[in-house]
């Protein structure tokens, strides 16, 4: 099976880096599934997760916090502000993350907070997902 | 001549500063190394998006966007980037003292500019001297990731979308060797100098939804980028001017500690050859 490989960076460092058969990611204009060879192409990404399946049919997933992915005919680079794999993903932290967006979404301050609360809450049900593995 | 006792005290707390001068140059030393490589795993993610942002820019020409445009200045902003604490040599005050110069000569008067101070020491400097200070961020730890750093970066970039100031431009200590840092000043916005970062970028890319759109999430993040690198620059002449201050204070404490040992000696000499004298004097005196 034809592989290409993936790289997933953050201002923080690779979060991956592997040749993998199929990339699954969700971009502002919908889910999209990337093989190998595909044309060059750029998309935003929303907070989601990311599938990549590797040659033998087993999938890693990854959670990222929006950026974007760059797809070439030999190479897929993911940029986001943030990435985290599934099973690094500190579960009881994200669950805490939660609550605290949840409070404060109750709590409606102001338009700019609200907004901010709304994105935190966001990323920490993302983060819960995509470590269930359930996207 | 002082006394034996005075001496000895001396001598005893030279060597407690001593103690601890070598060891906040240690911890330096470790903070220093892992700041580099904090330095070094943010490149390869400054690289990609560079390559892309020039990619987009340069592909077409008719996508642009608030950032990429230079506009008349009316306003400029100024990043500075300091440290919380003292004890690291000139690392703070050649930067103040750069920025300083700078706005002396660019600006005729304070509402010129506004200030976004990076760590206690320089935003303590220019709120002291009255000087426009719009926002600060202290308390950043040792090796900051993207999350703590995300926030002032935001603030930059949107205020400059607002249109609080026209320019922006950061003040940083550039980590250059652990002897050597240099004082540098980069443009953040408008965007300007677009080159790849890497060759045989010449793809032309489809973009989806549209070049406009992905310019409207790459160029925000970006510029954060780019402020989130200048700090990992300077968290790492940091701990390098540190680490020097700290060595240059242990040996000055060794050439103290030296000389206090000499004077103790003699000391102790002129104290034993007085007593001999006396017991030499008093028997004489009995004969």
């Amino acid at each position: 099976m034809k592989t290409v490989q993936v790289n997933i960076v953050t201002p923080d460092g690779p979060v991956y880096d592997s040749e993998v058969a199929m990339v699954i990611a969700k971009t502002v204009s919908g889910e999209i599934g990337v093989l190998p060879g595909h044309i060059p192409l750029v998309a935003p990404l929303t907070i989601g997760g990311v599938q990549l399946k590797n040659a033998s049919g087993k999938s890693d997933f990854v959670a990222v916090s929006g950026g974007f992915i760059e797809v070439r005919p030999d190479k897929i680079s993911i940029l986001a502000p943030s990435a985290e794999l599934a099973s690094s993903i500190d579960v009881a932290r994200a669950q805490e993350a939660k609550a605290r967006a949840e409070e404060r979404l109750k709590a409606k301050k102001d338009e700019v907070d609200f907004q901010r609360a709304e994105l935190a809450l966001k990323r920490a049900i993302n983060r819960i997902n995509v470590h269930e593995g359930n996207m | 001549m002082a006394s034996l006792r005075e001496v000895k005290n001396r001598i005893n707390s030279t060597k407690k500063t001593k103690a601890m001068t070598k060891a906040m140059q240690m911890v330096s030393a470790s903070k220093k190394a892992r700041a580099e490589q904090n330095a070094k795993s943010y490149v390869p993610y400054m690289e990609k998006v560079q390559d892309v942002v020039a990619a987009i820019a340069s592909g077409t020409t008719d996508a642009s966007h608030p950032m990429l445009v230079s506009r008349p200045v009316k306003k400029t902003g100024y990043i500075i980037i300091t440290s919380d604490r003292g004890l690291a040599g000139a690392y703070n005050s050649s930067v103040i003292r750069g920025l300083v110069n700078t706005l002396n000569q660019r600006h005729k008067s304070k509402d010129e500019y506004v200030i976004l101070a990076i760590g206690r020491v320089g935003k303590d400097y220019f709120a002291k001297r009255d000087y426009n200070v719009v926002d600060s961020v202290v308390g950043l730890p040792d090796q900051p990731s993207f999350s703590d750093v995300k926030a002032i970066a935001r603030k930059a970039v949107g205020m400059f979308a607002e249109g609080t100031f026209d320019e922006l431009y950061m003040y940083y200590n550039h980590y250059i060797s652990v002897i050597q840092q240099e004082v540098t000043e980069k443009k953040v916005l408008p965007i300007t100098d677009l080159a790849p970062a890497s060759e045989g970028v010449t793809a032309s890319y489809e973009f989806d939804p549209s070049a406009e759109a992905i310019l409207e999430v790459l160029l925000p993040q970006y510029a954060e980028s780019l402020v989130f690198g200048a700090i990992l620059d300077g968290k790492a002449s940091e701990h390098a001017a540190r680490m020097t201050a700290m060595k240059a204070a242990t040996d000055n404490a060794d050439e103290l500690i030296k000389s206090l040992d000499l004077l103790y000696n003699r000391a102790r000499q002129a104290a034993i050859t007085q007593e001999i004298t006396e017991i030499v004097g008093g028997a004489a005196a009995l004969e």
